[in-house]
């Protein structure tokens, strides 16, 4: 088993054990879920429900009229309550469907279909499938996962690279996937295969998870086109250009996509709801969420219902400690601040992270010393200083020939800064004031 | 729950400017610590001096500049730590003084304070003292304790290691212009300094307060190395330079004659080397950038020390490069990834 990566990257606390060795357990069901129409990136999706309507779980909200969209489902069985703008996680309102969960009605009834046969599945159809059961990436970024296994034909996709890096402090999500559905985002993966056409496949996973490598190295030894392939434990391996170069040694190209080197990525959590989607014809309304931090007291790994409130969830794992200081969608390096905890988990919502005054605590910025450090471990090598120190002084056009449209916003930069700049702060500012240019020009 | 609200990352490293500058200051101690017992006090005094006008320089200028004071990150210490170490134990008490004040005033705050300085500051002062007391920065009367001379050799007890190999190299390559008495003696005065390496290594030889042990100095860089605080790049880039070019053109028999490893330990390299060219302020940020900057000061010690007016070449070559550092920097962007 090989072991490569990527140039630059930090190596944080990993904070891990709170929830690693804890099995998935499954979340009860709420009051009321807020469904938002719009949990992926692409065009909206439109509301086909109204309020005072009836829906059974699993039934469609919305339909995707264009290509780049999927519809979300409902993810309980009950009457729609309202269908409103509310408040989202990645911090902007949006029209939402509330249901009031009949809680008698809403267990999820195993539809299996015994005589699947994987080999006779047109990848037509599996894309299909895909589309309706509302998938898209698990990561985090929940891009529609039909588009991205349907590249345009001048790409020519040779292998499929499966995403169990999980390089984020705090999450252990796909880990204990892995360990406990092992079987299952195998099949999914096979399914993945087929409709990309691929002749192999590569899991990556970072070296913490030994568990989870010895695990899938032992049921993937009859699939000769699935290897496993053990990454160093940095942060971000988990980032797509990263995984990529570390695991086949190729870089997407500036502007670029995976495809344009002949890959796909995908997460072993979309792996995974492909499975269920195939096998089982189940939309994606559910998946696992890491709460845990210091501020929880008692840390799990939850199996929730899309919709479901996070104040809900951090019920449910003992409520919060008495220092708790700050709510967070996602892991503590990219993950977004909650101003309230009625916010709903959504499709890429893998951790729920509540943070302790201590590690809340906001330091003070000082000038830069030029220590570089920003520089050397920038994973895609650019100048974090430089562009940030252009953006400051709206020089977007010099901040924009350095490579601000290059960054992945991983935040490293700004992790590692002594000085505590906010480095990828103002990168991000810079991105958003260089579109707004680019847009009025 | 009391909300933190704030973008991502929303974890930072232990690391701070403080801590960086603190145990720069503490892998220096040894050395400082070496260079009180072999000088006396008077070391001692040069030190404190320097570093209590240091601080309060640069208390008065922010407090007049209305700007935040922050002599508490260590940076004003570290400066006059530094500075103190380029200067002669003889000199007048009030020497250091001046010069920190300038390196304070004129090296760092005119330009906005930490980080906007174009110039080594501990460098600018000592080029100030340079040019204003010259008698002063170049005699050197203290010979060490323990030992009998300056220059680590016996026969030659009033001038460091690198005047006397300025001494004896002008009579050796002009021989014509010498008694044959003169050329004999500068040969076997030659012969003996190429083989003081261990007194060089350790400091017994006369010289600046902080340069003496190369020993001292390279030890806590190697801290520093170890803790990532400075990097490989510049002094590898920097004494390996001046090992290629004192090989070739140092030496008094023609090419490759020259002794790489006595001008390694004199003069303070070592302090120049791994303290002062590596000053993250004025030096490149790119991995390129750092070797060119240090091929740069190698080449021009190496140039003052063989062909200059000085025995030493240290600080106007780092002060010099420091020049070069935005061009330095401009030129050696890294390829961004898939560019």
């Amino acid at each position: 088993m090989r072991l490569k990566t990527f140039s630059g990257g930090i190596h944080p606390s990993e904070f891990k054990d709170l929830t690693e060795h804890k099995s998935i357990e499954t979340a009860p069901l709420p009051e009321r879920v807020i469904i938002p129409l719009q949990q992926h990136i692409g065009a909206p999706a439109e509301c086909t429900v109204q309020k005072g309507d009836q829906v059974t779980t699993g039934q469609p909200l919305s339909e995707a009229g264009q290509f780049v969209s999927v519809p979300v489902h409902a993810s309980v069985s009950g009457q729609v309550e309202s269908v409103q703008h509310m408040p989202h996680p990645q911090g902007i309102s949006t029209l939402s469907v509330i249901i009031s969960c009949d809680k008698d009605s809403s267990e999820l009834v195993s539809r299996e279909k015994p005589d699947m046969d994987l080999h006779s599945l047109e990848p037509d159809v599996v894309l299909d499938i895909i589309k309706s059961a509302g998938i898209a990436g698990m990561g985090g970024a929940s891009f529609p996962t039909h588009v991205k296994l349907s590249p345009p034909s001048d790409k020519k996709i040779d292998t499929l690279l499966i995403n169990g890096a999980e390089c984020e402090p705090f999450l252990t999500a796909d880990h204990r996937l892995m360990l406990e559905k092992a079987d299952e985002i195998i099949k999914g993966i096979q399914v993945l295969m087929k409709v990309l056409k691929v002749k192999q496949t590569f899991i990556g996973i970072e070296k913490n998870k030994s568990d989870a490598i010895q695990l899938l190295q032992k049921k993937t030894k009859k699939f000769k086109k699935i290897s496993i392939i053990g990454l160093p434990v940095k942060y971000p391996q988990g980032g797509e250009k990263q995984l990529i170069q570390a695991v086949l040694n190729r870089q997407v190209p500036s502007g670029g996509l995976p495809m344009d080197v002949g890959c796909v990525v995908q997460n072993v959590g979309t792996a995974y709801a492909v499975y269920e989607a195939v096998f089982f014809d189940k939309p994606l309304i559910e998946r696992v969420v890491t709460v845990t931090g210091p501020g929880v007291a008692e840390p799990k790994n939850v199996l929730a219902r899309i919709g479901t409130p996070f104040k809900d969830l951090i019920e449910f794992c003992g409520g919060y400690k008495t220092d708790a200081a700050k709510l967070l969608n996602g892991g503590p390096m990219m993950g977004i601040t909650q101003v309230t905890d009625e916010v709903p988990v959504i499709k890429g919502t893998s951790g729920i992270l509540v943070l302790d005054k201590k590690t809340a605590k906001i330091p003070a910025e000082s000038p830069c010393i030029s220590c570089a450090r920003c520089v050397d471990i920038c994973p895609m090598k650019l100048m974090p200083n430089r562009i940030s120190s252009f953006v400051e002084h709206d020089r977007i056009e010099d901040a924009r020939k350095y490579g601000l449209l290059d960054c992945i916003e991983c935040g490293s930069c700004s992790y590692i800064c002594p000085a505590k700049r906010y480095l990828v702060h103002y990168i991000k500012f810079g991105k958003k004031r260089h579109n707004e240019l680019r847009a009025s020009s | 729950m009391n909300r933190f609200i704030s973008a991502s990352p929303h974890l930072r490293d232990n690391t701070s400017i403080p801590r960086i500058m603190y145990i720069v200051i503490l892998t220096l101690l040894p050395a400082a610590a070496w260079s009180v017992y072999i000088f006396g006090l008077r070391a001692l005094w040069i030190i404190l001096v320097s570093i209590v006008t240091a601080i309060a320089t640069e208390w008065i200028c922010q407090k007049c500049m209305k700007r935040p004071v922050t002599v508490a990150d260590g940076s004003a210490i570290l400066t006059g730590l530094l500075l103190s170490f380029n200067l002669p134990p003889a000199v007048p008490i009030w020497l250091p003084a001046a010069g920190s004040f300038v390196s304070i005033l004129i090296g760092k705050q005119i330009f906005g304070g930490l980080g906007y300085n174009p110039m080594n500051p501990a460098l600018i002062g000592r080029a100030f003292l340079m040019a204003s007391w010259p008698v002063h920065m170049t005699v050197f009367k203290t010979v060490p304790k323990g030992m009998n001379s300056l220059s680590g050799i016996d026969s030659i007890t009033g001038a460091t290691p690198l005047a006397v190999f300025k001494q004896m190299r002008e009579i050796l390559i002009n021989r014509a212009d010498y008694l044959p008495e003169q050329v004999t003696q500068a040969t076997e005065t030659m012969y003996q300094l190429n083989r003081s390496y261990w007194n060089l290594f350790f400091g017994k030889t006369g010289g600046c307060i902080g340069e003496v042990s190369a020993f001292l100095i390279f030890a806590g860089a190697c801290f520093l190395l170890y803790r990532r605080i400075i990097g490989w790049k510049i002094p590898a880039a920097y004494i390996g330079t001046v090992i290629v070019l004192t090989t070739v053109f140092g030496g008094t028999d023609g090419l490759l004659t020259g002794n790489a490893l006595f001008h390694i330990f004199s003069g303070g390299l070592f302090l120049g080397a791994f303290y002062m060219a590596t000053d993250m302020v004025t030096s490149p940020v790119t991995f390129a950038g750092r070797l060119w900057f240090g091929v740069g000061c190698g080449v021009l010690t190496v140039i003052i020390r063989l062909w200059g007016g000085y025995p030493e070449g240290v600080s106007y070559s780092i002060l010099l490069m420091n020049l070069t550092t935005p061009l330095l920097d401009r030129y050696t962007r890294p390829k961004v990834f898939g560019g």
